[in-house]
């Protein structure tokens, strides 16, 4: 029952583009491919969050990959297409940059989501030190191809493209969670999560499992990274790096709930779908309430949900289930 | 090449802004050595005490020590309130969850401020001279800051050793499951322990406040650096912290002089980085 709903909310998401809904369409649509855009993020950073390896440095992955691709295609003109394989590359020599001295050298927990903190804000002030190249705080306009919309350029006119593009990009990120969910990887990351001397003793190669599960979420990450900056066209090293975007990606998965499928995504799109609200309905009259309010939230929900919405009410429905459909166990 | 003198003025500098940041780190590493949870909001509680201080001073023209009094005794309710409000209730949840709740503190505190606030940069006026030393310039402000600091910590130095309550809270952070099997009430040695980080931060806040504007995001601006420092010198270790203050100050603030701003931090938290490898227990722990 559940599958058949399911497809049924996925019919729905795949032609809410063409259903008529005035002028407000294109607003809409434009709110939907941040959510889709955002949940992948999310969904990459869960990857790792899920394990306990807690980073506060995602925006490190994603500043770099969004610059790499914008950069080769203002300067060299080099297509999106390639220009996001050199920013996958470079963020995973980056995540093994970081990942592997911090699992050689035990770095975890507090240290390590401090460590990623400081990574994070590094690739941040680098961004806006260099500003020669990379525009500083002012950020970066990415070039407009020839034609309105380009497929080489990764660009297009109708944002309906954009919003196909983003829908297959985070049904793509939900794949890649449960083939990591179904596969040995995730017994032993949970074994290392759990303890780290006992994980080694029955033969589980850490290092190799952290970094790997690293790099696979900070690649993931530099995708969602060129996907916003060919989408926004702009980069920011504000909105793109640093600790407040880090913090972001996380609050969300944490809010919708980092230990399910759909947890990264229920929490973006709560957020956006709140701030988007907050935002049409007050207007600029009240600058900064949506994130008190979110703020507020994030507090009540580590103290009293600490599994997140989705988390808690998936809990709620299979503690329930037993009862009234015994003969399923 | 820069000048030999304006190198020593960013050098004598970089110990005047050391004092106060010595003093952030000693407030939050305290209670971390005490309750084992990072306040990632501690210098954003900074921030609402400067804006006290801002209000206080320029506003109702309280004098500066009334307001920087006032500050202080903002600092302890926060702290407090902090303690009961969000922290009591998650003291046995994860690590990683209590590190999340003060983060949503963070942000919390972040955008009410601007909604209170709006984003504008205020500052305390104070008609405070220039001093001139063999050529060189500094804000007497920043001296009389720098002496203050230094006075509160050799305070807290002796809070610690020489009081009943602040052996217990030196006990309790050398073993926490010991303190409780001696019959002793953590809750109450946890309470001080806020209060005290808060009035650390309340004391910053009115250091800071003759120095720098406030604005929303000067937690933003801070924040990381006092964790860096915190962790650099061992959680819960208050030597390390302070002679970590001093060095990453230093390089902040002669890296400033020799590149940019900017590159001062990277500088400072790329050493952090590879601080966090070599030696994780921070500069003055022994190597296992």
């Amino acid at each position: 029952m559940a599958r058949a709903l399911g497809l049924l909310l996925l019919g729905l998401v795949a032609v809410a583009p063409f259903v008529p809904m005035g002028g407000i369409r294109s607003y809409v649509i434009h709110v939907v491919i941040q959510i889709f855009i955002w949940s992948f993020i999310g969904t990459a950073w869960a990857l790792m969050g899920r394990f306990g390896l807690v980073s506060l440095g995602h925006g490190a992955f994603l500043g770099v990959g969004a610059y790499t691709s914008t950069l080769l295609w203002n300067n060299y003109g080099l297509s999106p297409w390639l220009g996001a394989l050199a920013s996958v590359a470079l963020v995973s020599l980056l995540a093994v940059i970081v990942a592997y001295p911090c699992s050689r050298f035990r770095v975890i927990g507090h240290y390590f989501a401090l460590t990623t903190l400081a990574v994070g804000e590094v690739v941040r002030l680098l961004i806006i030190a260099e500003r020669d190249w990379t525009g500083g705080s002012l950020g970066l306009t990415l070039a407009a191809p020839s034609t309105p919309s380009s497929l080489v350029a990764l660009q297009f006119a109708d944002r309906r493209v954009f919003y196909y593009g983003m829908l297959v990009l985070w049904l793509a990120g939900l794949w890649v969670w449960h083939r990591v969910d179904r596969s040995m990887a995730r017994s032993a990351m949970e074994a290392i999560g759990e303890d780290e001397t006992a994980a080694a003793s029955v033969g589980i190669h850490v290092t190799r499992f952290k970094v790997g599960m690293t790099v696979l979420s900070a690649a993931l990450t530099a995708v969602g990274g060129v996907a916003y900056a060919q989408y926004i066209a702009y980069v920011n090293p504000e909105t793109l790096a640093g600790i407040g975007v880090s913090l972001r990606i996380v609050f969300a998965v944490v809010l919708g709930g980092m230990y399910s499928l759909l947890g990264p995504t229920v929490g973006t799109a709560l957020t956006i779908a709140l701030s988007e609200y907050l935002r049409v309905f007050f207007g600029v009259r009240l600058i900064g309430m949506a994130e008190t309010i979110y703020g507020l939230l994030l507090v009540l929900f580590i103290i009293f949900l600490p599994a997140g919405i989705y988390g808690s009410v998936r809990e709620l429905l299979r503690r329930r289930r037993p009862a009234s459909a015994p003969a399923t166990a | 090449m820069i000048e030999p003198i304006f190198l020593l003025e960013a050098a004598l500098n970089g110990i005047l802004l050391g004092g106060v940041l010595a003093l952030l780190a000693l407030g939050l590493n305290l209670i971390f050595g005490v309750l084992d949870i990072v306040w990632i909001a501690y210098v954003d509680l900074v921030m609402l005490c400067m804006y006290c201080v801002y209000f206080l001073v320029m506003v109702y023209s309280w004098p500066v020590w009334a307001g920087g009094l006032a500050g202080i005794a903002l600092g302890v309710v926060l702290g407090i309130g902090v303690h009961m409000i969000i922290i009591t209730p998650i003291l046995n949840s994860p690590p990683i969850n209590q590190l999340l709740a003060t983060g949503g503190l963070l942000f919390f505190l972040q955008s009410f401020a601007t909604f209170l606030w709006t984003t504008d940069h205020r500052s305390v006026r104070l008609a405070l001279p220039i001093v001139e030393v063999g050529g060189m310039f500094f804000s007497f402000a920043r001296l009389l800051s720098f002496a203050i600091a230094i006075l509160a910590m050799l305070a807290l130095y002796l809070f610690l050793t020489r009081t009943f309550i602040g052996t217990a809270i030196r006990a309790v952070s050398q073993d926490r499951g010991a303190m409780a099997l001696m019959g002793a009430d953590p809750q109450r040695v946890y309470v001080v322990t806020s209060a005290v980080g808060g009035a650390m931060a309340g004391l910053a806040a009115a250091l800071l406040s003759i120095q720098y504007s406030v604005h929303p995001h000067f937690g933003a601006a801070f924040g990381p650096i006092t964790f860096m420092i915190c962790v650099l010198g061992g959680l819960g270790n208050m030597v390390g912290a302070f002679i970590a203050a001093f060095v990453m100050s230093e390089i902040i603030s002669v890296g400033g002089v020799l590149w940019t701003t900017e590159m001062g931090y990277v500088i400072a938290f790329g050493l952090f980085i590879v601080m966090m490898f070599i030696r994780p227990g921070g500069i003055l722990a022994r190597r296992e």
